[in-house]
């Protein structure tokens, strides 16, 4: 296995984890009732101590092997060894791995709780299939975060349900979610190239065994919740895919090609360690 | 006996028996009180006492509400990941504690809703302290230290209030601002090792933050209307000049461990008191700040009404939601009741 693109692996999960738990984490203090301000609150902290726990295992990688450090982090000046901050905070958007939907804005409360369940439902059976993998640090992680994840899964598909069912309105902004976010779930089963790579030497996680489970959920929550997925307006129709929903899709976050948001919110994030760089905190 | 001394005795008891049973109640109270048994949701207490707490209780939990939005200004800007996710945990508690602290002002018969109703309109304040803008990352240090450390001044009495649901909240809510508190001063102290950069913004914070936080102990105890009878019924147990003192004597100590100052020319330590004396506050500043002119007053009721009214449609959905269950868990077992 090449050590780069194992490590690319790893940032891309990382990615997809720091990115959900910073997007949740903006709503703190200002969720529509204070007793699920704090579950959102909750669930950005399992993510991003997953990402965490991620970054620190990419991080010692990195650090172990000679010209890593290039190759990780092209043009960035690391005085001694990474840490995840390096990862989080000295990376630019081309570089960051993470999908494309977990960096679309919060919208509304109904487009944050669908955008979590579109991935937690997806993240669940990753997890499934990475804690049973050759890599016993990733093992580890998942196993540890499926716990999390199973909650974050649960918590997001009784809101899915409840505003779907709710009002008029409710229904009306959940169908417009749906809308905006669908285009983003058919990234979460392509494998960029480090994930076939990966996969080929007994690595990673098989996504297309993930697509059918992942529909049966989403496609079970969604009918409770009265709701139906999009149209599919591609030619990609179940006839060839073997999937019931298969739909024109947005990909690109994987491999760094990003949606204009990332940029953003990056430099939001990264902005102090930037302005100052070389300072611990 | 004759008809007079009966007449006399008869008025004179019964006159008797009248402010007897107009004053046991009130007695009784302030006696369970001075023998230090806490009162509950389902004793007897003056309408007064409950006004107080209520007006109290509910202005903590507001000030716990509105202070999440300061700190929640850098959730998105912390500096490390270790640093966002102990700052998240941070205004996470801070929600949990205005939890508690509703949850013990309903117990004295006033709802949730009424009370944020009450922020929003302006009729209930909050801490002024969180009128004034987070303005660098120093901030969220300088807030765990002197403004969680204000706060703990002020509450750790509390955990002996008289009354119930108050105190047990303030024991939990106290343990958890402590934590707070270190971790502020550890953010202070790693600044205050850090470059020149760094230094300055550790000073800066510190001089902006010093005075309002020494005046959320509120007004001088000669200016304070309710003191004395909120120490009377034992919701308070020092004034707040006592507090206020206390709170300068730790902190000009504390301040020295990170090679700061803090903004007082005054303030000197006296022998004879076995205290720091310190300079005027002042009070100006304080009305105008809390009658609504403060740097951040507009800007922080207009976010908490903006949630409030853009989780309108949230909450409305989930009550529907919540009904239509109802519904169908009835009709079931009707139809379960008919089949049978």
């Amino acid at each position: 296995m090449r050590r780069d693109q194992h490590i690319h692996y790893l940032l891309h999960l990382a990615d997809d984890s720091l990115i959900l738990g910073h997007r949740n984490s903006e709503w703190t203090g200002h969720g529509p009732i204070l007793e699920q301000d704090i579950a959102l609150s909750n669930i950005s902290l399992d993510l991003i101590g997953q990402a965490r726990n991620l970054y620190q295992y990419a991080a010692r990688l990195v650090n172990r092997e000679r010209g890593m450090k290039e190759k990780v982090l092209p043009g960035v000046k690391v005085s001694g060894e990474v840490s995840e901050d390096t990862l989080a905070y000295f990376r630019d958007s081309r570089d960051y791995k993470n999908c494309l939907l977990v960096e679309q804005p919060n919208g509304d409360w109904g487009k944050t709780v669908l955008r979590q369940f579109l991935f937690s439902a997806f993240q669940f059976l990753l997890y499934d299939r990475l804690k049973q993998r050759d890599d016993q640090q990733v093992a580890a992680i998942a196993e540890k975060s499926i716990k999390e994840v199973a909650y974050h899964l649960r918590w997001s598909s009784e809101w899915v349900i409840r505003l779907g069912d709710g009002t008029a309105e409710s229904h009306r902004r959940m169908r417009h979610a749906l809308e905006d976010l669908w285009l983003f779930t058919g990234e979460l089963f392509v494998a960029a190239p480090y994930e076939q790579e990966l996969l080929a030497e007994g690595y990673g996680a098989d996504l297309s065994s993930c697509r059918l489970p992942w529909e049966d959920t989403i496609l079970e929550t969604l009918a409770r919740a009265g709701l139906f997925p999009p149209e599919d307006g591609t030619s990609n129709g179940s006839a060839h895919t073997g999937s019931a929903i298969m739909t024109r899709s947005r990909a690109g976050g994987k491999e760094g090609q990003h949606t204009e948001h990332l940029g953003y919110l990056l430099a939001e994030m990264q902005f102090l360690q930037r302005a100052y760089p070389g300072c611990e905190w | 006996m004759g008809g007079k001394m009966y007449l006399w005795l008869q008025t004179h008891c019964l006159a008797m028996n009248d402010s007897l049973s107009i004053q046991e109640p009130e007695k009784g109270f302030q006696d369970r009180i001075d023998r230090e048994i806490r009162i509950e949701p389902r004793d007897w207490m003056p309408d007064a006492y409950r006004r107080m707490l209520i007006r109290q209780i509910s202005q903590h939990a507001h000030s716990e509400i509105v202070g999440m939005l300061p700190e929640g200004n850098w959730i998105t800007r912390a500096p490390s990941l270790r640093r966002k996710v102990t700052l998240i945990a941070k205004v996470q508690d801070e929600a949990g504690h205005g939890l508690y602290l509703y949850a013990a002002a309903e117990t004295l018969g006033i709802s949730r809703d009424e009370m944020i109703d009450q922020l929003h309109t302006g009729k209930a304040k909050y801490s002024s302290i969180f009128n004034y803008p987070t303005l660098t990352w120093a901030d969220i240090g300088v807030i765990g230290w002197l403004v969680d450390g204000a706060a703990i001044m002020n509450q750790v009495p509390l955990c002996r209030s008289s009354y119930g649901p108050y105190s047990r909240a303030m024991v939990r809510i106290c343990k958890e601002e402590s934590f707070h508190q270190r971790q502020g001063f550890e953010i202070l102290l790693t600044l205050s090792r850090g470059s020149a950069a760094q230094k300055r913004m550790c000073q800066d914070a510190i001089n902006r933050w010093w005075w309002p936080s020494i005046m959320m102990f509120g007004p001088s105890d000669d200016a304070s209307p309710h003191t004395g009878q909120s120490m009377r019924w034992k919701i308070k147990r020092f004034t707040n000049d006592e507090l206020r003192q206390r709170f300068v004597n730790v902190c000009a100590e504390q301040v020295k461990i990170l090679g700061m100052t803090l903004p007082d020319p005054d303030l000197v330590w006296n022998e004879q008191t076995g205290q720091y004396d310190f300079g005027p506050i002042d009070w100006e500043e304080f009305r105008n700040v809390i009658n609504g002119n403060g740097p951040c007053n507009r800007e922080r009721m207009a976010a908490r009404v903006r949630a409030h009214e853009e989780g309108a449609w949230v909450r409305e959905a989930a009550t529907a939601h919540e009904l239509r269950l109802q519904n169908k868990r009835i009709s079931s077992v009707k139809e379960n009741s008919e089949k049978s």
